[in-house]
């Protein structure tokens, strides 16, 4: 082993504009599992080895038990016994009177029994996971390393990890997690949408985050991308002030959107469910700028009747009276399948029947959601759009715009998400009565990079020069045609890059309601020429990062005060 | 050697709180339990990889066997059978 701690500065995608200080706690890395090899130890010793590790991981499971309490205490009390499971003990004594290492007995009963679990799958196969965990966790005693797993050190800690599965953020521990600092994973990553949800400081993608050890200091600037190991104690002071800082800007009441020239740059929120309305109006959101309906729709056998739809849509347009309030009909396929919409089994589900295509090929679902928006939208006072999603060609267009008239939906648009509606901007635009664009949907087509796919992680960044200029070509077919021209991804989240989208053309911006005091912020800072001039900075570039750095550059405070 | 069959009551079968109970309750028994689904193999009842494996659920029929004879063992069975048939989930 060669390899030392990091030094000086690491980089990686900020998620948020927030700061963090303090000490590191790691998430252990999955183990390996061991080899089958024989072993040097007599058999006594390797099963005294193997009951000893075995009993540990039991006792410290029934402790965390304790302390957990409630449902979590069942789950670990069930994950300590499994640890003492007599017929468990059975198969790994087998193992060892084989000849084999207390690691490799123990890791191939687990094994057997997490293979029968996993077949027998539903509730039996999650149970898998449990077995799974105890499995790594005595082999990490055996072995005399970290736990997999959240740690809980007792203290307020930086979460370092390769990166965090949904299992691993239902448990984090909210009030301990000071920041999160990952070494895989990109800006949509399950690590980054729970920061973004919960307003952690996140910076993901951190080339060298692995090799920091547990309890070194860290200041993480989202904002930057910046990790400072070791900071000096000026840093951190001032690390402090900025948290300060922050917390009266989040705490700063909210005003409507607009650029420093007066400019109105309408912010609105990203919403999965009616029951965050009444949040997101809290947090300033002047609309809402995409409504997903996935929500009814999932884990559902059949699609829900229109009374049902009606009374959900009812409750979110009521949260909103007088405002705008775009709803996006549903949005399945790839990452989102509905059993009643397309079952057949797809290689590339991205490229797929998915969003209108997929409304298309089962128009009675699309009926009976405009149906029941229509019926909604007569009920209440918001201003109510309705989008489609994954339009791809002005033939697509006419159609959602010609069947959303027979409803007599007022505002009719189109998601701009696949480059070819981009490209064709101008022409699609003369038939949808609005645009909004999808980034994270446009920047995985643009580059042919999954996004789910962690491997490609690096290809998602929408601050890359080819997706701008697409949604530059929008922005200019908007203001030919006069039609607003909405940005819903994530990008819009992300405040230098909204302040370029604004320049790009963009007229609202919508995205999670956590965001918007400092999107909101950052647009008070430019005018809308500065904001012109930092997006040519931004175009200019090669890539996603000289982009970013370009437009960062162009905000020089010479530049902002000159101008503001 | 001393068997009942009883019926469970757990609505959510012999899984997750219901089957940690039961095989806690087996373990502290000091004799030792099998249990089989239906007319299948049995298990030992204190092994919870074991029962969880045996998928069972509400309404099914279990048998429980203990090694042993006379009054321990028959409160063992009173012990076990209980449980079975009281329904955990029921909040």
């Amino acid at each position: 082993m060669t390899s030392s701690s990091p030094v000086g500065e690491l980089h990686g995608i900020g998620i948020g504009q927030g700061v963090a200080t303090g000490p590191i706690a790691r998430m252990a890395d999955p183990l390996p599992a061991p080899a089958d090899v024989a072993s040097a130890l007599d058999l006594a010793t390797e099963t005294e080895r193997a009951n000893t590790s075995l009993a540990a991981v039991a006792r410290e499971l029934e402790a965390r038990g304790l302390e957990a309490g409630g449902s979590a205490r069942d789950v670990l009390e069930a994950q300590a016994m499994m640890a003492e499971d007599p017929t468990l003990a059975e198969e790994i004594a087998t193992r060892l009177a084989d000849g084999k290492t207390a690691e490799w007995a123990v890791y191939a009963a687990f094994a057997s029994f997490r293979d029968q679990l996993a077949a027998m799958g539903g509730y039996l196969g999650e149970r898998a996971a449990d077995l799974d965990d105890v499995s790594q966790r005595v082999i990490a005693h055996l072995l005399g390393v970290p736990a997999p797993g959240v740690p809980s050190p007792g203290h307020p800690f930086i979460l370092v990890a390769r990166d965090l599965a949904p299992a691993d953020t239902a448990l984090l521990d909210l009030d301990m997690v000071l920041g999160l600092v990952t070494s895989d994973g990109g800006p949509t990553s399950h690590t980054a949408i729970l920061a973004r949800e919960k307003s952690i400081v996140a910076i993901v993608g951190v080339v060298g985050a692995t090799g920091l050890a547990d309890g070194t200091s860290l200041v993480v600037d989202a904002a930057t991308g910046t990790v400072t190991v070791d900071p000096s104690a000026e840093l951190v002071a001032e690390t402090e002030q900025r948290i300060a800082d922050r917390l009266a800007l989040v705490n700063a009441p909210a005003v409507p959107g607009a650029l420093a020239d007066g400019t109105s740059v309408p912010l609105l929120a990203n919403l999965g469910s009616a029951e965050h309305a009444a949040d997101a109006a809290e947090l300033g959101a002047e609309g809402v700028g995409l409504f997903r309906t996935e929500f009814l729709f999932l884990d559902q056998a059949l699609a829900p009747t229109v009374e049902q739809q009606r009374g959900h849509y009812e409750k979110l347009l009521r949260a909103f009276p007088g405002k705008k309030v775009v709803v996006r009909v549903l949005d399945a396929g790839a990452d989102k399948p509905l059993a009643f919409l397309n079952d057949a089994h797809e290689d590339n589900p991205a490229l797929g029947l998915r969003g209108l295509r997929a409304l298309r090929a089962s128009e009675d679902i699309l009926r009976e959601q405009l149906t029941a928006l229509a019926q909604a939208d007569a009920a209440t006072d918001a201003d109510l759009w309705v989008m489609a999603p994954m339009v791809s060609t002005v033939e697509e267009t006419k159609y959602f715009m010609a069947i959303a008239a027979e409803y007599g939906l007022k505002t009719p648009g189109v998601m701009v998400e696949v480059p070819s509606s981009a490209l064709l901007a101008d022409r699609v635009l003369e038939h949808a009565g609005f645009a909004s664009i999808g980034t994270n949907d446009l920047t995985q087509y643009t580059l042919a990079a999954d996004r789910l796919l962690g491997s490609v992680g690096a290809f998602q960044d929408p601050w890359h020069p080819a997706v701008l200029r697409l949604v530059q070509l929008v922005g200019e077919a908007g203001a030919k045609h006069g039609k607003p021209v909405g940005i819903c991804g994530e990008a819009a989240a992300d405040p230098l890059l909204a302040v370029v989208l604004v320049g790009l053309g963009a007229t609202t911006l919508s995205m999670s309601p956590s965001a918007l005091a400092d999107v909101r912020h950052s647009l008070q800072q430019y005018t809308l020429d500065d904001a012109r001039r930092i997006a040519a900075a931004a175009l200019a570039a090669d890539g996603a990062a000289e982009a970013r750095a370009a437009a960062t550059a162009a905000t020089t405070p010479e530049m902002k005060e000159a101008t503001s | 050697m001393a068997t009942r069959t009883v019926r469970i009551g757990s609505s959510h079968g012999l899984h997750a709180r219901p089957a940690k109970l039961f095989t806690q309750a087996a373990k502290d028994a000091g004799l030792p339990v099998t249990i089989a689904k239906g007319s299948g193999k049995a298990v030992n009842a204190a092994s919870i990889l074991g029962v969880i494996a045996l998928a069972v659920e509400h309404g099914d029929y279990v048998t429980l066997s203990v090694d042993g004879e006379g009054a321990a063992a028959e409160s063992t069975l009173d012990t076990l059978s209980e449980l079975l048939v009281t329904d955990h989930d029921e909040q």
